[in-house]
């Protein structure tokens, strides 16, 4: 099957999604992240593997946390980065994605770090890309649409081989609202080829898309429940927008059922970790009192991501 | 096709002689930086040798190659190891075969952005010509001369015993 991602050779060219990526590139850049976790613990915190090479970050939706590690990350790495600040360019004049690329090509741009509210606009950018036979030029999606958000899946990855060591026997649970979570989708892809056996997907059914047995993951609306026994929780963050909306009550009776408390965490095993993609609501998805205790891995979760993004980027801009 | 290895020297032995060349620098206090991965096998055995109470650092040249932009990254890059103070030290990096120079290059320059070491010397097993670069090791055992479809690659068994292998690439 064609897929955009990848070179003849099989090699990573751009990242657009986890799906239809093989287990051995999945598990070469979270092993390569590993090598660049130890350069940012260094007195000089670079790398000269992109040096000379140009950045763009391009977020056509707002994101401070992404394209700030993605920033740093790409410094790390000594490329030149460049924020466009979309809101105020020449889209908002009326310019097409396209053009938008191509103009940036002309500026001669190696990378696009691309966010965007389309499903599927990193995927137009890479075929027009192939298209007008720029194959220097890579790009790395940073979220798209409620489709995919490939590093954040893979930084979960990372945290959970981290200290878990290996997924073979794990019990991972994906707490809140599924449906419009493209982090959820890229977690769940990410974790099969990675081979954990039970994933499972815990939230209210106006909040779970209907496929979920499709994709190999156990269904539960009764949270106490679906924590039985897990080694990982990975908690959603709970968009504002859905309260005003029809899909759920209120903020307070969200929490009642789906918010993270330590009586809820206790059903998981003692050991598990609890996963947040940030920023988080206190209070809706999450009692303080987990988001601050000694489970939680929220924090290094940031860490490891940016060692990630240093490996996807370095990865595809050397194929 | 590979050489019969008994038609190659002995590198336990020369890994002694290596030690034995280094002993009188040992008043430097000297830390031993080997390259991965054949440098870091060679640097662990001379750690034994010469009774070092330190950790060896291990250095993985992946992300300071010149050749990234024709080769990419190398798939299977290892964490840089480096467990001591780089700062005003005496650095001994350890190769196992001294090529073109450019692996010596990206360690120099891997090493100077953990510090300023005071010194850092070159310790290889072999020395195959063909240099690209101004470098030169400081301690050094054997002098080979190989055609360039010829790799001199050291190996490490399972008993933990190093030895030479030649390939044809």
């Amino acid at each position: 099957m064609y897929n955009p991602q990848l070179n003849k050779a099989g090699e990573l060219i751009h990242l657009l999604s986890i799906e239809g990526l093989p287990q051995r590139i999945l598990t070469q850049i979270l092993d390569t992240a590993e090598s660049f976790m130890e350069v940012s613990a260094r007195e000089v915190k670079k790398v000269p593997l992109l040096r000379g090479k140009s950045v763009f970050n391009l977020f056509f939706e707002n994101s401070t946390r992404t394209r700030t590690t993605f920033e740093i990350a790409a410094k790390r790495l000594s490329a030149d980065v460049i924020n466009l600040d979309i809101n105020k360019s020449s889209t908002a004049k009326g310019e097409t994605l396209l053009d938008t690329i191509d103009n940036l090509c002309a500026m001669h741009a190696n990378l696009f770090v691309v966010r965007h509210a389309s499903s599927g606009a990193p995927y137009l950018i890479a075929e027009h890309l192939q298209r007008i036979g720029r194959d220097d030029v890579h790009v790395v999606n940073a979220g798209d649409g409620r489709h995919a958000h490939p590093t954040q899946g893979l930084l979960d990855m990372y945290t959970i081989r981290h200290y878990k060591k290996d997924f073979s026997q794990l019990r991972v649970a994906i707490v809140g609202d599924i449906l419009h979570s493209r982090v959820a989708r890229s977690d769940i892809h990410a974790l099969t080829t990675l081979g954990v056996p039970e994933v499972r997907a815990i939230g209210p059914e106006t909040l779970l898309p209907k496929y979920m047995d499709k994709l190999g993951v156990h269904v539960f609306h009764d949270m106490e429940e679906g924590l039985r026994d897990c080694d990982v929780v990975i908690m959603l963050r709970l968009q504002n927008e859905r309260m005003t909306g029809a899909l759920l009550p209120s903020a307070g009776e969200y929490f009642r059922h789906y918010g993270l408390t330590p009586q809820k965490l206790a059903r998981a095993k003692p050991d598990a970790i609890v996963m947040h993609p940030g920023p988080m609501n206190r209070g809706v998805e999450i009692h303080s009192a987990v988001a601050d205790g000694p489970q939680a891995v929220i924090l290094p979760q940031v860490t490891f991501g940016i060692a990630v993004r240093m490996a996807v980027m370095s990865i595809v801009a050397g194929n | 096709m590979s050489q019969h290895p008994d038609a190659l020297p002995d590198a336990e032995a020369q890994c002694r002689q290596l030690a034995d060349l280094i002993r009188p620098q040992l008043h430097k206090k000297p830390a031993l930086v080997g390259i991965f991965s054949g440098g870091a096998w060679i640097a662990e055995r001379l750690r034994e040798l010469l009774d070092l109470p330190e950790e060896i650092g291990m250095i993985d040249v992946s992300f300071y190659r010149d050749d990234f932009a024709e080769k990419g990254l190398h798939p299977q890059c290892r964490p840089t190891v480096i467990p001591f103070d780089v700062e005003g030290r005496h650095l001994i990096l350890v190769d196992d075969v001294l090529y073109t120079g450019r692996t010596t290059r990206a360690a120099i320059n891997e090493l100077f952005d953990y510090g300023r070491p005071a010194a850092v010397e070159l310790a290889v097993l072999a020395d195959r010509g063909g240099r690209e670069l101004p470098v030169a090791s400081t301690y050094g055992i054997w002098e080979v001369t190989l055609s360039e479809a010829q790799n001199l690659v050291l190996d490490r068994n399972a008993n933990g015993q190093l030895a030479w292998r030649l390939e044809n690439v």
